[in-house]
């Protein structure tokens, strides 16, 4: 069928070079093939790719700035000292900031020495083996559980069988179990990077495992620590989903006393007037975003400044 | 010599003492991981005692706060996979473009950029990224198409995407850097034009690591919980039409807790057993995505 057909037309065709260029174009690439076109393409995917970029860009820009429009005109002092009310010109986030701060230092004091304390004893005291493998495995596991899983776990064992009610200590709690897995993996990576020779060196000097961990991993690694843990309270405080499942008020006029307090934090509020119809109050949500964002701004700049500032090199 | 001896037998206590207490931290995560099967599964257990399997999984009403109550879980979980899916649509196209130009095409110094902007994207919590579905996506949407209701699939949908675009972009950017530097020349020698290059060889050697990083977004996209909240409303039901009104998986238990719900009731219940439901879904699409990994990875020397 081909060859009669190239027959014919050699018949019809009086050159035979423009039969033979066209037999090479049908029969490679074809139009694909013309290198005009090829090239445009190249420009098209380039300036595609570079419109991806641009389109994740506005869309910070334009979330960033409609919340800055929104909020900032409740933006003052009362804002930050005034307790949630009914009257929004009244409104502001005293015991948001409150809780907020109670639930993140408790949680860091529960999840810091034992994500950090796992981390050592996974990375630097345990032999190699299926075991080791296994807890590996599991953290990797429990850091893609999303934590409104946690929050169920936290509602079922610190809220009721643990029978801390609807406390601030049941919320860190919940919240610790969020972030241990992020920390645990933040500190081995940390640990990972510091060279065996150095492991080597306190080891062949007569330092026992431990002293080798205090005196040398820990100096050279405690930066990349510290901006691991410092990640993850900031994630921490941003964490909603599982305060409310168990048990924060969404609504909550005092300052609360203690640990087995009831409480509210600044992103439950946020949530709470984004949830309603009113403008206004979607304003003050806006406002309160503002302050959430300043202060995860501050503590996610302290981690890369010590990143930054204390990264030793170590050959 | 016998004072030596002492202080080295301290050290050896002192050891020991911090070793066990550093072993029982690290023990106590597998504690985590069992302490979440064993508390989803007993729980619900009472609500199974009421709610028989074939309703649970057959009914096709979820209607639990409403009498007559119905414990169908299907549209909780189609509402959650049509958003979470949703979202892929919007985010894998897009997050790969990012990451290939952020690889291929940035230069050193937009590359500096870009990616702490990608980061920053990652970092802002999700109540946020609520607030800006409410306030800013779904008003645009309902101003190109008034028929929208105020809480869609759709703009949540569309909110998922931009919380999951930093995932997807960054996982891929690694696997396309891991991509060696031969493998791109041999194509230039071939006459190939960068983007040839970029689409028919650099994208094919990472794309384990691109798959994965769809996968990972899905999971993250499935368990994310106040964003979809926000902006999908509270209406189980099952739909076509992304304009309407649905109810994830993670905004049912949230309806659940904000209410005040004794315990011992069956809603109370019914909390843990599409935990359950969730959990599972999670378990599986991890699972995949390390299968993923290890089934398709090819290493490059």
């Amino acid at each position: 069928m081909n060859t009669s057909n190239l027959v014919l037309i050699r018949k019809n065709q009086t050159d035979i070079s423009d039969v033979v260029r066209a037999a090479y174009d049908e029969l490679t690439i074809g139009k694909k093939n013309n290198l005009k076109r090829r090239k445009l393409f190249n420009t098209l995917f380039r300036c595609l790719c570079a419109l991806a970029v641009v389109l994740a860009v506005s869309v910070l820009v334009v979330l960033l700035s409609s919340v800055f429009i929104d909020g900032w005109q409740w933006l003052d002092w009362q804002f930050l000292t005034d307790f949630p009310s009914r009257h929004v010109e009244k409104s502001g986030i005293k015991s948001g900031i409150f809780g907020s701060v109670m639930i993140i230092v408790i949680t860091m004091i529960t999840a810091i020495p034992i994500g950090v304390g796992s981390a050592i004893y996974i990375q630097e005291l345990m032999r190699e083996s299926w075991l080791k493998s296994f807890v590996k495995t599991n953290i990797s596991n429990l850091s893609g559980i999303p934590s409104i899983i946690y929050g169920i776990l936290g509602l079922a064992v610190f809220v009721r069988i643990l029978g801390f009610d609807r406390s601030i200590l049941a919320g860190a709690l919940a919240l610790s179990l969020v972030i241990l897995p992020i920390i645990i993996i933040a500190t081995s990576e940390a640990l990972a990077a510091i060279p065996n020779s150095i492991r080597n060196a306190a080891l062949a000097l007569g330092a026992t495992k431990w002293q080798m961990v205090r005196d040398h991993i820990l100096p050279n690694a405690w930066a990349e620590i510290l901006t691991g843990v410092i990640l993850a309270t900031s994630r921490a405080f941003g964490e909603t989903a599982p305060l409310l499942i168990v048990g924060a008020l969404s609504y909550a006029a005092f300052v609360p006393e203690g640990i087995f307090d009831y409480f509210t934090t600044l992103p439950i509020q946020i949530f709470n007037w984004t949830g309603r119809p009113q403008a206004e109050f979607h304003q003050l949500a806006a406002a309160g975003i503002i302050v959430l964002m300043a202060i995860l701004l501050v503590t996610n700049s302290l981690a890369i400044f010590l990143r930054n500032q204390f990264k030793r090199k170590i050959i | 010599m016998k004072q030596k001896f002492t202080k080295k037998n301290k050290v050896k206590i002192d050891e020991t003492v911090l070793t066990t207490l550093l072993k029982t931290f690290a023990y106590s995560t597998i504690g985590i991981t069992v302490g979440i099967v064993v508390i989803l599964f007993s729980e619900s257990s009472h609500f199974f005692a009421e709610i028989s399997l074939s309703e649970f999984l057959g009914s096709t009403k979820w209607t639990p706060l409403l009498e007559p109550r119905h414990f169908g879980v299907i549209p909780l979980v189609y509402g959650t996979v049509l958003v979470a899916g949703g979202a892929l649509v919007i985010a894998v196209p897009l997050g790969v473009l990012i990451a290939v130009y952020l690889s291929e095409y940035a230069s050193v110094r937009s590359r500096k950029i870009f990616k702490p902007i990608l980061e920053l994207l990652a970092g802002i919590p999700s109540v946020v990224f609520g607030f800006f579905a409410i306030t800013t996506i779904t008003p645009i949407l309902r101003y190109l198409d008034p028929e929208i209701q105020i809480f869609n699939a759709l703009s949540a949908a569309i909110v998922l995407a931009v919380m999951v675009l930093p995932l997807i972009a960054s996982i891929s950017d690694d696997a396309i850097r891991a991509v060696p530097k031969s493998m791109r020349d041999s194509g230039y020698a071939l006459g190939a034009t960068k983007s040839e290059v970029v689409l028919s060889i650099v994208i094919p050697a990472a794309l384990s690591g691109i798959i994965s990083s769809c996968i990972l977004a899905f999971s993250r996209a499935i368990g994310e919980t106040m964003a979809v909240t926000l902006a999908a409303g509270a209406t189980p039901q099952l739909t076509l039409s992304m304009k309407e009104s649905i109810q994830t998986i993670t905004a049912y238990i949230v309806q659940v807790s904000m209410g005040d719900t004794p315990h011992g009731t069956i809603e109370y219940q019914s909390l843990f057993a599409v935990g359950v439901v969730l959990f599972l879904i999670i378990v599986a699409v991890n699972m995949s995505a390390q299968l993923v990994v290890k089934r398709f990875q090819r290493k490059y020397v």
